[in-house]
């Protein structure tokens, strides 16, 4: 069980660091592991965001060596951005091991990506012109005050709640996923897969690199790769129906849209708000209520329905 | 206890169509046995005596213990405001008593319920009523998924439109969609009427041992072992009472909705023992 939430603002920007941190920590119940954001502000075309981390947090108990290695991971993180022609013109540290940069760079993401990943301990959560991706362990209040997502305006967000069943209680294994290489793009999912390893097969041998062993990961990859394809968003969405196998409901958003998918016997939940000018999605209407304390009426999407929603 | 398989009045009446075969028992309801069916720790309550609870500060189990505190100062009628769509709000009440919701409520809401009525003006999240013995609860919008689960008697009214697995393993009872119901609704139905006047799903009926479904739009696709049965005029009148009860109407007339009963072309009901089974198979 996991708690994944969603909204989008249609045509204004609105608290959604707020919006999201409330909507996440009502669902806190489902999964008191991690909690992760995947936050949209207005496009900024000419610089990317990019957040990373070069160590998980609970290696910070490992000894005194990590605090050195640390450094070490940032300073070569920042060597091969500029060998790469990357300059970063903006740098935050909310916490010890992760970073947010904003950089501008008119080469290959991938490259760049790969080539970060490369250094020992690194990960990119995400690169964006619109996205930030934030998670960490905890639960909803205290990561989004970690990482000061109280003043996040923005149009979109989706986040997730984790209750770890199948991989490791850590950053690496909590959601959202970026879809890499593609900026902007992030995924959360509530369910199992069961086709997961030989999918993640057949996609590692088209090129796409996985982080960690959590099966949640496999549909941000399997979106990027739909994509890389020329699928758009809901074409991949609605394939992924009867591509994957398994149990799940997820929530996939782009620099401009937020989309849903149920799998065919609809086993997790979804509850949906869709007013003129806002759409709430959630595991439990209670997450959506926490926006809306007066009464509303929902619904729950169906077996095998794919939504999106522009902003 | 009265001997099995006797004809009962509502047999006579053609209410019940369904034969149960194999190793289970049919037994009814004697109306007039109803006093001993009574809870012995229900309270005894006046309908007249109405009391309003506001509910937006409080925590689901202080929520339910407020109604059990009110039925034990003989309050009938309870109007709960702001539920908030909490979870598990409305359980184990096994008693006659008026309860109305003013809102929407979470998962699990009036599980296990023995007796009451309930109103709700708002939707109702996942496995709402699961196990209701008796009673009658009337949602004015939506439900979420495994409405209805399990239950064996009263009426389940949900007027809007109603997730997958609606009435899975129902023993009992009615359970009537006002609008569609998802994929694999009736999975594994033991007994009961299951009233859907919009669509329904994929695999309708999936395996269901017994019990009877009716479909006023279209159905996606039937389960395992459902199949089409006839619809009789004693379909059609019972569903026009019972749907009239609640101020509803089948789109295009009771008489043309579409009636789902079990196959039982399952293995389970065959008559083999285990040890036949194995010679055979």
């Amino acid at each position: 069980m996991c708690g994944i939430a969603g909204l989008i603002h249609k045509g204004m920007t609105g608290d959604v660091g707020k919006e999201m941190t409330s909507m996440l920590q009502a669902l806190k119940h489902r999964g008191p592991d991690s909690t992760g954001f995947a936050l949209y502000g207005t496009p900024d075309t000419s610089h990317y965001v990019m957040r990373f981390k070069v160590a998980e947090q609970d290696d910070l108990k490992t000894g005194f060596r990590i605090h050195h290695q640390i450094r070490e991971r940032k300073a070569q993180v920042d060597e091969r951005l500029a060998e790469l022609g990357a300059t970063v013109e903006h740098e935050d540290e909310p916490t010890e091991y992760a970073y947010r940069y904003i950089f501008s760079f008119d080469g290959d993401l991938k490259r760049l990506a790969d080539y970060v990943e490369d250094i020992e301990g690194a990960e990119i959560l995400s690169i964006g012109n619109a996205l930030e991706l934030v998670k960490d362990l905890g639960d909803a209040t205290t990561v989004s005050s970690q990482y000061a997502l109280g003043g996040f305006v923005g149009t979109h967000g989706i986040g997730h709640t984790r209750m770890a069943t199948e991989s490791d209680v850590d950053i690496r294994s909590a959601h959202p996923y970026w879809a890499y290489p593609f900026k902007d793009v992030s995924v959360v999912h509530n369910g199992q897969l069961t086709n997961y390893w030989t999918s993640r097969r057949e996609l590692e041998r088209r090129g796409h690199r996985f982080m960690s062993n959590c099966d949640s990961e496999l549909i941000a990859v399997y979106i990027a790769n739909q994509i890389d394809h020329g699928n758009d968003l809901e074409e991949a969405m609605s394939r992924s129906i009867h591509e994957l196998d398994g149990v799940f409901t997820y929530l996939v958003a782009t620099s401009d849209s937020l989309g849903m998918a149920k799998d065919v016997m609809a086993a997790k939940p979804m509850v949906l708000y869709e007013s003129d000018s806002f759409i709430a999605l959630a595991s439990e209407e209670v997450a959506i209520r926490s926006v809306f304390p007066h009464e509303i009426d929902t619904s729950d999407p169906y077996e095998g329905e794919v939504r999106v929603w522009k902003s | 206890m009265e001997e099995l398989n006797q004809e009962h009045e509502s047999h006579r009446m053609g209410m019940h169509t369904e034969q149960l075969a194999g190793r289970t028992q049919q037994v009814f309801f004697e109306s007039e046995a109803a006093e001993n069916l009574a809870s012995p720790d229900s309270f005894d309550v006046d309908f007249n005596k109405r009391t309003e609870i506001d509910v937006a500060d409080m925590d689901p189990m202080a929520v339910n213990l407020k109604i059990r505190e009110l039925m034990g100062q003989g309050y009938g009628t309870i109007v709960v405001r702001n539920p908030g769509a909490k979870h598990s709000l409305g359980v184990g009440i096994l008693n006659r008593l008026q309860l109305y919701f003013e809102g929407s409520l979470g998962y699990f809401g009036c599980g296990l319920i023995d007796g009451p009525n309930v109103r709700i003006s708002g939707r109702v999240g996942w496995s709402f009523a699961e196990n209701m013995l008796s009673g009658t609860v009337i949602i004015e919008k939506n439900a979420g998924s495994t409405f209805g689960a399990a239950i064996r008697g009263g009426d389940l009214v949900c007027k809007g439109d109603v997730g997958a697995r609606t009435g899975i393993d129902m023993k009992g009872g009615t359970i009537i969609v006002g609008g569609r119901t998802g994929a694999f609704s009736g999975f594994m139905m033991q007994r009961g009427r299951m009233v859907v006047l919009g669509d329904a799903g994929t695999n309708l009926g999936d395996s269901m041992y017994d019990g009877t479904i009716y479909v006023g739009g279209k159905i996606a696709g039937l389960g395992v072992d459902a199949v089409e049965g006839e619809m009789t005029d004693l379909d059609a009148q019972w569903l026009k009472r019972k749907l009239a009860i609640y101020g509803l109407e089948a789109p295009r007339g009771a008489e043309n909705m579409t009636k789902i009963v079990s196959g039982k072309q399952l293995w389970n009901y065959d008559n083999l023992e285990p040890t036949e089974k194995k010679l055979v198979l």
